[in-house]
């Protein structure tokens, strides 16, 4: 089982003429962990990942992989596996011959195509040539490129987009389990709700800098205030009860939603009113909040 | 690490349709040719009521047809290594490409190699078109086919490697117009068009065409040796052809040229 090493930008920035697309960026991806590289669009984040692996030079810094640079690896395919966009196929080509071509390149034994088509769940489709290719199963051979060398390192750009709810479904679980493997998995996104249920850490870039850089947890306490959301079959009695307890709290549709208080002290008002409680739990959109709070303090977009 | 990347290269060009889209249409093309004008001038030199002087001699008319795969077939090899070049940039394939190889040199070289090879390919299919028609047609007319005679085998050869050649100079011209229909369309006007166009004004007189026999094609022309069909009288009393080696050397040093000025223009730059 390969194990992962840690990837590590220094002080990378990438300048296109006098616009700089990233900024002296600093930080530490390590192995045994989901972690989700998120930003809006445009933030630099495919940037960052293109000068990790040597596809764009940086005019400043370095970005490694367990101290190497990409370009200086001697089996780059078996060390780090990468997908970055959905489109980078012949549509002439199968996509066993696809797979084919580049583990010819990379030394990969040729056992491993029908392997990693399997594991993405493409061996019926092998055959057939790649233009007639949904969105979804571009990405799914996208990832199968990606886990060719069956490496400790991957990075993923927008791995979760054009999936289907199944294949979203599956991904989330497919990552987690590669990082229970021991391996480092990097994944991007625009949008922290498609990863939350993934990554156990966070790096949050806007306009080309780090704004953030931690365990997801780490957002919800930068976040909004808590909020509880609960309920009674006796929404009124519920209502006449927090009222008397002087609580923050507004009516929604879903339920009761109070602001300023946990979950067990909403329910001991309850209990000590005598009121039966039906539903009963925290409010996730705090993450969603200080999220885009982060990255809109940059004024992107 | 060169003959990993040799290999995939060779099997990026197997897994796809064009080149033997592109082998069949140049062995229709060539025999036509071949076999229509030794058709043409069999027929000439057999048939009454016509000088016989009108049509070439038989050693002359015999290495013509049979060269007519690079005078006439060389585009076809150029089309395939510049095609090889820029779908990857077309097709976004660099990404996996430079993903599986960081050695950006080593790609361009092996994808090199692979397109010498493959015009090879295309200069032994072209050679048995051209010699099959032409052969064929000059015996229906039972005129000499000069396949005893050891110089026009020599000629086949040559034929052959301006053939690989050719598809070298693809590879760079590839990449120094990355741009897939803009290669297409420079390739066809200057091998279609620009070319003879210049060949046949320079040939007018002896200071011109002591550059024009420096054109690809001509030098193209000279390493095969055969008499090219326009090229007959192209060079003035006063200028002799080049010799087919320095015609080779010509062709390799613009195959070089290409590569490297298109590694500096787009092969090394970033690729986003």
């Amino acid at each position: 089982m390969p194990t992962g090493v840690p990837i590590e930008f220094a002080g990378v920035t990438k300048r296109f003429g006098p616009v700089a697309a990233v900024s002296d960026l600093s930080f530490r991806v390590e192995p045994g962990r989901v972690t989700g590289f998120l930003g809006p669009n445009g933030a630099g984040k495919t940037t960052t990942l293109r000068m990790l692996l040597g596809l764009v030079t940086p005019t400043a810094g370095s970005a490694t992989i367990g101290g190497v640079r990409y370009r200086d690896l001697l089996s780059p395919l078996s060390s780090v596996g990468s997908a970055l966009e959905a489109a980078s196929f012949h549509p002439g080509r199968t996509a066993r011959d696809h797979l084919g071509v580049y583990a010819k390149a990379a030394r990969i034994d040729p056992k491993q195509v029908p392997i990693v088509l399997d594991t993405v769940g493409l061996t019926e489709h092998a055959a057939r040539r790649v233009g007639g290719y949904s969105l979804g199963m571009r990405q799914r051979l996208g990832l199968a490129f990606a886990l060719l060398g069956d490496p400790g390192v991957l990075v993923l750009d927008e791995p979760i987009n054009g999936l289907d709810p199944e294949g979203i479904k599956w991904i989330r679980g497919f990552l987690r389990q590669l990082a229970v493997e021991g391996r480092t998995v990097l994944i991007s996104s625009h949008l922290l709700s498609e990863v939350q249920q993934s990554v156990d850490e966070v790096v949050i870039i806007a306009r080309g800098t780090l704004v953030h850089r931690g365990p997801l947890s780490s957002l919800e306490i930068e976040g909004a205030a808590t909020k509880v959301i609960v309920d009674s079959p006796n929404r009124d009695q519920l209502v006449a009860a927090l009222g008397a307890a002087s609580a923050t709290f507004e009516e929604a549709r879903a339920g009761i939603l109070v602001t300023g208080l946990e979950p067990g002290q909403v329910g001991h008002i309850a209990f000590a009113a005598g009121v039966e409680v039906s539903s009963l739990h925290r409010q996730k959109s705090g993450l969603e909040d200080s999220f885009l709070a982060l990255v809109g303090e940059g004024g992107s977009l | 690490m060169f003959l990993p990347a040799l290999r995939a290269e060779v099997a990026k060009i197997l897994t796809t349709r064009i080149w033997w889209v592109l082998a069949i249409i140049l062995v229709v093309y060539i025999v036509f040719i071949s076999g229509g004008l030794g058709a043409l001038f069999g027929f000439f030199s057999t048939s009454e009521g016509q000088a016989t002087e009108q049509a070439p001699p038989t050693e002359f008319l015999a290495p013509m047809l049979y060269g007519s795969v690079s005078t006439f077939g060389y585009v076809f090899p150029v089309l395939l290594g510049a095609l090889a070049v820029t779908s990857e940039y077309r097709h976004q394939m660099l990404t996996p490409t430079f993903l599986a190889t960081p050695k950006r040199g080593l790609v361009l070289g092996a994808k090199s190699t692979a397109l010498l090879f493959f015009g090879a390919i295309y200069g032994v299919v072209g050679v048995i078109a051209s010699v099959g028609a032409g052969a064929g047609a000059l015996t229906l007319f039972g005129l000499d086919t000069q396949l005893d005679n050891s110089e026009t085998w020599a000629m086949i050869g040559r034929g052959v490697l301006a053939l690989a050649l050719w598809a070298v100079i693809g590879v760079g011209l590839g990449a120094l117009i990355p741009n897939q229909v803009a290669a297409i369309v420079v390739i066809l006007a200057f091998t279609q068009f620009v070319e003879p166009t210049l060949r046949a004004v320079t040939m007018f007189a002896d200071w011109a065409a002591s550059l024009g026999r420096f054109l690809p094609g001509a030098a193209s022309d000279a390493l095969v040796g055969a008499p090219s069909l326009f090229g007959v009288g192209a060079t003035g009393p006063g200028v002799d052809p080049l010799e087919w080696w320095q015609g080779g050397l010509l062709l390799a040093a613009l195959a070089l040229v290409l590569t490297v000025l298109g590694y500096f223009v787009s092969w090394k730059r970033d690729v986003t």
